[in-house]
């Protein structure tokens, strides 16, 4: 089988090359400058590879190496806290390489070579282990990162050593086959498993209107859907910044450079609301903007996905967010077009319904060959041309999601953040958390959330007719509806995501926020059947002073004021009435 | 080295020459083909194979015939740059058109540049003081940022452009901006508008103008932006100045790119434009920012015409997943008679909340801007529910909320083309406003900023 073979075509990012006979999906080297490639087809005597550089230059005739094996992703110590490109090159190596812009031809691999890591072993001579066992410890920041036999090898422990080791050094010996602390994983292949579980833990956000009306489960799929300008960075951002995940891995697939560079300025000095280290100690980057070459863009997913994966096979929670996966199907459009693919819906191939089930099902709450519960949850952005939510990427991305945060550009307009559309929105997992939300959070959970949910609903229902009469032609009691649902609204759905105290609030406190405004609907509704008018109610000094107590830092005892404050002034309005 | 002329054109179709039997050729290379009259053509390969090579011609196709000669020039295209190009007007192919020498060239730079690594990139936030009260005020634009204006045929699009060209500074800094100005297929008379406003305010001298006419090639577009960008590149992030880019009209890239991929029959994805659109707006847009280490910045303020007036047409909508927010013209406000019409809520600059704030700008800005733009929100809506119920059956709430809306288009958007608003203005003219309305609407105003800058209780004091 030959190794070396030769240029023969060269369009944009795709490569012809004659003379190799590689496998598909294998690695190419093309040109003299070794521009790194996957073979993506296979005809007669021709190979086509995308190449993840820019081609400008080469030419037909020049030399292509067939490496003979997949893109791999190098898993070990020293992921959390880096900032790779699509295909695991990390971009402060490449700077340093190659200055400001990033020019081509240069390798750098994803795990640092020179560092050594303090490993503790966690069995010892002559103990049989399986593939995926855990065999010793690194602290990597504040996270214990489990070393794990690699998924093809199992067997007796020859030796195994202690001490101070580089990522390459075998530290073990097992059945005769050296083991280090480094493994490589195609990032393509899905990383074995014992068996998905049952989803029933969610991943608290913080965020008000995604844990109480919309929540997503640990090893759940989501997706956000929205036009431009909607949020849905801002959302993918405080879902990595606040979700209680182990591990946050960030996707930036063909998206916005300036953007990146908020990330790589604002979470080193966030810190884990858990664990209160800085939050770049639990979060693994990849940037691979939209003017970075296209095929990179089309690998950053999977490698991110494989990086999950890893952490996940320890025992992890990890949470993914990948934006925007549209730009990753536009991605596959522009391969499949250069290779003059029969097209399916509007020029996307017609195998992109494929890729994203195959993407979104490597998501998933599991038992780990390490006898381990750990979770990989999938938030995926998507950016449908127009804001027109009939389009393929969208469409077939809510076949496989099951939660579905709809992002509106109306509210967007009114500058209502999140600009989450709470009637269009929904989670499946619903009854699957409510046991969850019970137990830990309180008992009439989820029916404080079918409350607001209604109210809503009515609101939405009330408004048609306002819309044509006007609203004071209402009835008091429906006036009061319409009062109620606009204090949820502005109260608890509206979130501001830079102001300090108001950018997380935890579960509990999300459930007293609730059951508070549901307090003062009840009173308020006793108020309006003894004749007060709803206005008067709307001017009661406790309901602006409940409006402005999300931003206050003594929240919790304020909302306890507030309680108080609301039963006496209501019980004020009583009396004149 | 003396380049050999093939003699081999098989196929002439549109803008592409395709040239047969071919030593091999480097994709991307620059080509140069040779017309019976002896002028010659430059063109770009897009495809290379042993059997054949594509090139795309940026003079257009005119005249070419199948024994015209190619040559190839063994490199990729590059553009001559010095500091001498401040105040030059150069063709959209980077030729002089001032009758003035050709450029010295102190470094030859490729035009498709390369992609800024994201780790390099530092972080916008410095303030750009334009004057304007809707962009200022509410859609704050900043340092390295790239805002686009959306707007359609007939809007005074330029104007703005034009008016934040000449008043844009950051302030308490004496640093001027260079103006880097592409032109991409705008008429004659609209180029000439540009010319006379740099010429009257002194801004020509600190500008490098180039111009790609209505009737110049459509292909040449394609490369305008990128000469355009390089020059920016390099006054930039070599010569450490501020550099504000203007290119004018992106529909009218976005077309021409259309024309190419049709004639190179490729598989269209929306209406018509190629799949690959997205990524190559990126490639202009992306070229804007601030590098670490770097004195210089790249602002970017593309102009582009929506068809229809429509946002969602693939131009203005891949446009706006790119860059950092839009400013939008509105036609309801311009027949208003209502300069500059600014649709301020459907614009949105995504770098606000880093370039605004204490120190910045003033520390009650963003509620103020929030607050604003909730009432303008509802001021609007309630303009709806009034055309079908009437004004008197509004709650006296409801009626403060739509005069409102009409004081905040009247006053606060609308101002003179050579109005320069500082940023203490702006907001002072939004608290007069915000003034009309009941204290207790004012819901997202910290109490301590309603204490110090609320009309009402400052005059108390």
């Amino acid at each position: 089988m030959a190794k070396v073979g030769e240029i023969y075509r060269v369009a944009g990012p795709v490569v012809t090359a004659t003379g190799i006979s590689p496998r598909m999906y294998d690695v190419a080297l093309v040109g003299e400058e070794r521009l790194m490639g996957e073979v993506i087809k296979i005809y007669g005597d021709k190979t086509v590879i995308q190449v993840y550089e820019d081609t400008s230059g080469l030419r037909p005739g020049e030399k292509v190496f067939d490496t003979g094996q997949p893109l791999l992703a190098e898993l070990g110590p020293g992921l959390l806290g880096s900032v790779y490109d699509g295909v695991q090159r990390p971009l402060p190596v490449l700077m340093n390489a190659m200055g400001n812009f990033i020019k081509r031809g240069v390798t750098a691999p994803g795990l640092d070579r020179k560092k050594r890591w303090n490993f503790s072993p966690a069995v010892k001579k002559g103990d049989v282990v399986k593939a995926g066992a855990i065999i010793g410890n690194v602290k990597e920041g504040h996270m214990d990162h489990r070393i794990m036999v690699p998924p093809d090898v199992s067997g007796t422990v020859d030796w195994i050593k202690e001490g101070q080791f580089t990522v390459e050094e075998p530290i073990c010996s097992i059945s005769g086959k050296e083991v280090t602390m480094m493994q490589k994983w195609p990032v393509r292949t899905a990383r074995p498993i014992v068996r998905k579980t049952m989803p029933d833990v969610p991943l608290v956000t913080g965020q008000r209107i995604l844990d109480t009306l919309f929540p997503l489960s640990k090893g759940g799929t989501g997706a956000i859907p929205g036009g431009f300008g909607t949020g849905k960075t801002v959302t993918q951002q405080q879902l990595a910044k606040w979700s209680d995940a182990d591990v946050v891995v960030y996707i930036g697939c063909g998206e916005r450079g300036n953007e990146m560079t908020e990330v790589l300025v604002t979470f080193p000095k966030l810190e884990d609301p858990k664990t209160g280290k800085p939050l770049m100690e639990r979060t693994v980057l990849i940037a691979n903007t939209s003017n970075m070459p296209v095929a990179a863009r089309e690998a950053s997913v999977y490698t991110g996905m494989t990086i999950a994966e890893y952490y996940r096979d320890m025992g992890y929670d990890v949470s993914l967010m990948a934006d925007s996966t549209s730009r990753w199907a536009e991605a596959m459009r522009e391969i499949s077009s250069r290779l003059e693919e029969m097209p399916g819906e509007e020029g996307f191939p017609a195998y992109l319904a494929a890729r994203l089930s195959d993407f979104y099902e490597r998501a998933g709450r599991v038992e780990t060959l390490s006898g381990f519960n750990g979770s990989v949850t999938v938030v995926g952005a998507v950016s449908p041309p127009g804001g027109d939510l009939s389009e393929p990427v969208t469409q077939n991305t809510l076949r496989i999601v099951r939660v579905f945060w709809a992002l509106d550009s109306k509210l967007r307009e009114r500058r209502h953040f999140p600009a989450i559309n709470w009637l269009t929105s929904y989670s499946l997992y619903t009854s699957n958390l409510d046991g969850w939300f019970r137990k830990y959070v309180a008992e009439d959970f989820p029916e404080l959330r079918a409350w607001a949910m209604e109210i809503l609903q009515r609101e939405a229902e009330l408004q048609e007719i306002v819309q044509l009469v006007g609203s004071d032609a209402l009835p008091e009691e429906q006036k009061l509806t319409l009062e109620i649902a606009r204090m949820i609204r502005e109260i608890f759905l509206q979130q501001n995501a830079y102001h300090p105290v108001d950018t997380y609030t935890p579960l509990k406190r999300q459930y007293v926020f609730m059951k508070t405004i549901k307090r003062f609907s009840e009173l308020a509704r006793r108020a309006v059947e003894s004749d007060v008018p709803v206005e008067t109610i709307t001017e009661l000094p406790v309901r602006i002073r409940l409006t402005k107590s999300k931003f206050e830092p003594n929240i919790d005892e304020e909302l306890e004021a507030i309680n108080k404050e609301m039963e006496s002034q209501f019980e004020g309005l009583g009396g004149r009435a | 080295m003396i380049s050999k002329e093939y003699r081999t054109i098989s196929q002439i179709a549109g803008p592409l020459v395709f040239v047969e039997k071919t030593e091999p050729v480097g994709y991307g290379e620059l080509a140069a083909v040779s017309l019976p009259d002896g002028s010659v053509k430059r063109g770009q390969v897009l495809d290379t194979s042993h059997d054949f090579v594509v090139i795309q011609v940026f003079e257009g196709t005119a005249g070419i015939e199948k024994s015209s000669g190619v040559r190839f020039l063994g490199e990729t295209m590059k553009m001559p740059v010095s500091q001498d190009m401040l105040g030059r007007i150069l063709s959209g192919s980077g030729e002089p058109l001032d009758g003035g020498p050709p450029i010295v060239p102190e470094e030859r730079l490729d035009i498709v540049g390369s992609a800024i690594n994201p780790w390099a990139r530092d972080e916008p936030k410095e303030f750009i003081q334009t004057g304007i009260s809707a962009i200022d005020g509410m859609n704050t634009l900043v340092r390295g940022q790239k805002l686009p204006i959306f707007s359609g045929s007939g809007l005074p699009h330029n104007d703005i452009a034009l008016q934040i060209a000449r008043q844009a500074k950051v302030r308490g800094k004496e640093e001027e901006f260079a103006v880097v100005f592409a032109a991409m297929g705008i008429t004659n008379e609209e180029a000439q508008y540009f010319m006379a406003d740099f010429e009257r305010t002194g801004a020509l001298k600190r500008a490098v103008v180039f111009m790609n006419l209505a009737d110049d090639p459509a292909i040449e577009r394609i490369i305008t932006p990128r000469l355009a960008l390089t020059t920016a590149e390099y006054l930039a992030f070599e010569l450490n100045m501020h550099v504000l880019v203007i290119l004018t009209d992106i529909t009218n890239y976005c077309e021409a790119l259309r024309q190419i991929g049709a004639a190179r029959e490729e598989v269209p994805g929306r209406r018509g434009y190629p799949g690959y659109m997205y990524t190559d707006l990126a490639t202009l847009y992306e070229r804007a920012g601030r590098i670490k280490g770097k004195k210089g910045s790249i602002t970017q303020i593309p102009i582009l015409s929506m068809p229809g007036d429509d946002i969602t047409h693939p131009i203005a909508d891949l446009t706006g997943y790119i860059t950092e927010g839009q400013i939008v013209a509105a036609r309801d406000l311009h027949r208003a008679g209502i300069y500059p019409p600014i649709n301020v809520g459907a614009s949105l600059s995504r770098l606000m909340n880093a370039g605004i704030g204490p120190g910045l700008t003033r520390e009650d800005h963003k509620a103020v801007s929030d607050q604003c733009y909730a009432a303008y929100a509802e001021g609007r809506d309630l303009r709806g529910l009034v055309a079908i119920v009437g004004k008197d059956s509004l709650s006296e709430r409801d009626k403060k909320f739509l005069e409102f809306a009409d004081l905040f288009e009247r006053r606060f958007v609308r101002q003179g083309r050579e109005e320069d608003r500082d940023i203490e203005t702006t907001l002072e003219i939004a608290w007069e406003l915000l003034a009309t309305l009941p204290e207790s609407q004012l819901t997202r105003i910290d109490r301590k900023y309603i204490e110090k800058y609320h009309p009402a209780h400052r005059k108390s004091e």
